[in-house]
């Protein structure tokens, strides 16, 4: 039962990276690749009506992760108090950004939610790298069951290191610009005109950033943590998930040379998959590993009782069912390239 | 303050009483969306659908601010709870994942076809959209008042030798027999915030001479709502609240009267300022045996007051928890009073002239919110000192590691923050409100107008 939970856990979360991931990515580029009040409001009506849903996805992911390994949620949360707070704030920079900026049409009003909405955006891409990257390097656990990181110490990979390490920074530049370029293809293939353009290079630019990159942290990380190559080594079959993940890579340049729009952004999406349960598939049984291996949270330890489980996962199946039903037909309802008005501000 | 427990104490009530400003108005107006989509559908009259769209802006303000502080809420319990969670992470984690996973979803995408797709859906599947608005805000109020509800009365659970609590009857959680009266009454306190809301701006457009029409629909649906609200809030709603209380947390009855000494035909208080260290209200004004009477249904019923329990069950905070009960039920007294009589003149044709009561309607306008706010404030504090009454104490559900240092830090950039989003909110709301239900006409943030100023 415990197993099942990891896995649906790890769905939750990578949906919810390929779907905010879209428009985080979209709020990275945002003043880069729009310029005028019209072109900017092409790239907010890009996500404007799915955003928030998105984010949804990030709590029902926390919901669920809070009532199947309420061990994790508690040790994992209190530890990463700080970041955890600080990615709050910028959702909430965000959210206001996309949600406030076109009630009032002023020279003052709308520039300063575009900065904010890009900045909160790019920082947040940063974070969740950088979150992910603490989760398979180790925190320092101990006998109680708790730990705390500061935000940094002296950045090195050692006994005493924070939240950000260069390796954990290194991740979450990688976050960064994986998500511009998811970002930008989704831009691309819902924009016409300067901004299409725009962004259909920024995807290709970056794709050579994150081509170097992910070489670097996927060989840096087999030493960081010893559980990825052991579980690699014990079931083979698991390199279908680094393949999927090179075959999307790969298609994405493919895609852009071919200049097939929704290919190369579903493309993207297979990439990201593919290298989201790499690492879920790296770090099994281990949930959040401890520098002292006794202490570390496993499946095993973390998971609440198997009848809290049986019936989670009865009205869970029930209530994705439904979320997938009602996304699809969102998705459905704004298909296609937006429109927007023609330049309704400023002169 | 330089205990870590107080500042995360501190934290929680702050953020969940700003957070709480908006739900209550998006889960009250989301109400009468329905409603006035239901008129436009049967009048065929698209003064009702400009009503809506209307609203529909303000409900969007509110709505957005609502999401962004509402996930600090169920991220909090993980960060500053951690005892908490880990313990009881598997009972009270099962209807906060259902909020996420059956309202959210559903609240999110079709208020987003609500406010965007009016054009695409048609006039049925408008309405269609604004009820699953309505129904998703409504289910994200039950789970959040059964998780509430769990921790008030916990049921359906089981302790292991580990001291973990687990979920041992997933109906019980859900159909707890204090859910039903809470979730009912809290309701109910947000349908008054939206008909306030609505009433006070229908009031406000009548007194200005502006948007007439729209006023007169904004006045009647707010009263008419809000009266049936008004009334049921208090019976069988409160009333049944005060028996689950009186039965189950007799100390914090005690405390929330200001009852001191245990007595038969105990007097019910209206004022007086409880004197803590000397057991005694200070200048009371009382209704003899009243409390009795609307505990037990018995004049001379005898009440325990606070000297039948031992000090370390009373709730910490005695003072504020007796205040914020005085004021929620001071302020409900008010608004039926209110409601009555504006329904009566609108009955007798008189609402809309009459100034006194415009005036009284708009003014009424924070009251709801305070009388929400102090309504949980009764809640929280009257279960204290228990986090999960009778199974673990606030003091020992906090995160271990976080401490004070930390904690203050987060807390004032949220006080920061949450300042500024206030702002911001008070002032969008606002300027909807000066635009009225007919932007086209009056808008200075219509493109032809914006080039003239510029």
């Amino acid at each position: 039962m415990g197993t099942i939970w990891f896995c649906l856990v790890a769905i939750m979360l990578t949906v919810y990276v390929l779907l905010d991931g879209f428009d985080l990515g979209a709020g990275a580029i945002h003043l880069l690749v729009a310029k005028t009040d019209q072109e900017r409001r092409q790239v907010l009506a890009s996500v404007g009506p799915v955003w928030d849903g998105n984010e949804v996805w990030l709590l029902a992911s926390a919901g669920t992760l809070y009532f199947a390994f309420p061990v994790l949620y508690a040790s994992g949360f209190s530890g990463f108090y700080l970041p955890l707070m600080i990615v709050l704030w910028l959702l909430i920079l965000r959210g206001t950004s996309i949600e406030f900026r076109n009630h009032i049409i002023s020279r003052v009003w709308d520039p300063l939610w575009d900065f904010l909405f890009c900045v909160s955006s790019l920082l947040l891409a940063i974070f969740f790298g950088a979150a992910l990257a603490n989760v398979v390097r180790g925190v320092p656990l101990d006998a109680s069951g708790y730990f705390f990181e500061p935000l940094w110490t002296d950045f090195r990979l050692g006994e005493q290191t924070g939240i950000l390490d260069w390796y954990t920074i290194l991740v979450g530049v990688l976050a960064l610009l994986v998500l511009v370029m998811h970002g930008a293809l989704w831009v691309q293939m819902k924009t016409t005109g300067p901004v299409n353009s725009r962004s259909g290079k920024i995807a290709a630019n970056s794709w050579w950033g994150a081509l170097i990159l992910t070489a670097a942290v996927t060989a840096i990380t087999f030493r960081v943590q010893p559980q990825v190559q052991e579980n690699f080594v014990t079931w083979p079959w698991g390199f279908v998930f680094p393949l999927l993940a090179i075959g999307g890579f790969a298609g994405v340049r493919f895609e852009l040379v071919r200049r097939d729009e929704r290919k190369a952004f579903f493309a993207s999406c297979a990439y990201l998959t593919g290298m989201l349960t790499s690492v879920v598939f790296g770090l099994y049984p281990l949930v959040l590993p401890a520098r002292n291996p006794v202490y570390s949270l496993t499946v095993a330890n973390a998971k609440a009782a198997d009848y809290g489980l049986k019936v989670g996962a009865v009205w869970w199946s029930l209530g994705i069912l439904l979320a997938t039903g009602y996304f699809t037909y969102v998705y459905r309802s704004f298909a296609g390239k937006v429109v927007v008005a023609k330049d309704q501000t400023h002169p | 303050m330089e205990q870590a427990l107080d500042v995360h104490r501190l934290q929680f009530a702050f953020t969940i009483t700003f957070h709480y400003i908006f739900p209550q108005l998006t889960m009250g107006l989301a109400l009468l969306l329905v409603y006035l989509k239901t008129k436009a559908l049967r009048t065929n009259d698209e003064h009702y659908n400009r009503a809506a769209r209307f609203w529909g802006r303000i409900f969007g303000i509110n709505f957005a601010v609502g999401v962004v502080t509402g996930i600090p809420m169920e991220f909090q319990f993980g960060t500053n709870w951690a005892a908490f969670s880990r313990a009881a992470g598997g009972v009270i984690g099962q209807t906060l994942a259902m909020e996420g996973v059956f309202s959210f979803f559903l609240e999110s995408s079709f208020l987003g076809l609500f406010l965007f797709g009016e054009k695409k859906l048609g006039r049925i599947g408008h309405w269609w959209s604004a009820f699953l608005v309505w129904l998703g805000s409504w289910l994200s109020g039950y789970f959040i008042v059964a998780t509430n509800a769990w921790m008030q009365y916990p049921t359906g659970h089981r302790v292991d030798s580990h001291g973990q609590i687990e979920l041992a009857s997933f109906w019980s959680l859900l159909l707890n027999k204090w859910v039903l009266w809470q979730y009912a009454h809290t309701m109910l306190g947000a349908v008054q915030t939206g008909c306030f809301v609505m009433a006070a701006v229908g009031a406000f457009y009548l007194l200005t001479k502006r948007h007439e029409s729209y006023g007169k629909t904004f006045v009647k649906g707010g009263v008419l709502v809000g009266v049936a609200a008004a009334i049921l809030q208090l019976f069988p709603t409160g009333d049944a609240q005060g028996k689950l209380i009186a039965d189950n947390q007799p100390v914090t009855l005690a405390a929330m009267e200001g009852l001191f000494e245990t007595q038969r035909g105990a007097p019910l208080a209206i004022l007086g300022q409880p004197d803590i260290q000397n057991h005694r209200l200070d200048n009371p004004i009382e209704i003899p045996s009243m409390l009795s009477f609307l505990t037990y249904k018995q004049w001379s019923a005898n009440v325990r007051g606070l000297d039948a329990f031992p000090q370390d069950q009373w709730p910490d905070t005695i003072a504020l928890l007796y205040y914020s009960y005085h004021v929620m039920v001071g302020l409900g007294t008010i608004f039926i009073a209110v409601m009555v009589l504006a329904v009566l003149m609108l009955w007798r044709r008189k609402l809309y002239d009459s100034r006194a009561m415009l005036w009284a309607l708009m003014l009424c306008v924070p009251l709801p919110y305070i009388a929400n706010t102090a309504g949980w404030m009764t809640a929280e504090l009257g279960r204290q000192p228990w986090l999960i009454y009778g199974l673990m104490r606030t003091a020992h559900g906090v995160s271990p590691r976080v401490g004070a240092g930390n904690a203050w830090f987060t807390l004032i950039g949220f006080m920061g923050l949450y300042t500024v989003l206030g702002i911001l909110w008070l002032f969008l709301v606002y300027r909807e409100i000066e635009d009225g239900p007919e932007p086209d006409d009056f808008s200075h943030s219509e493109p032809a107008i914006a080039k003239a100023a510029d």
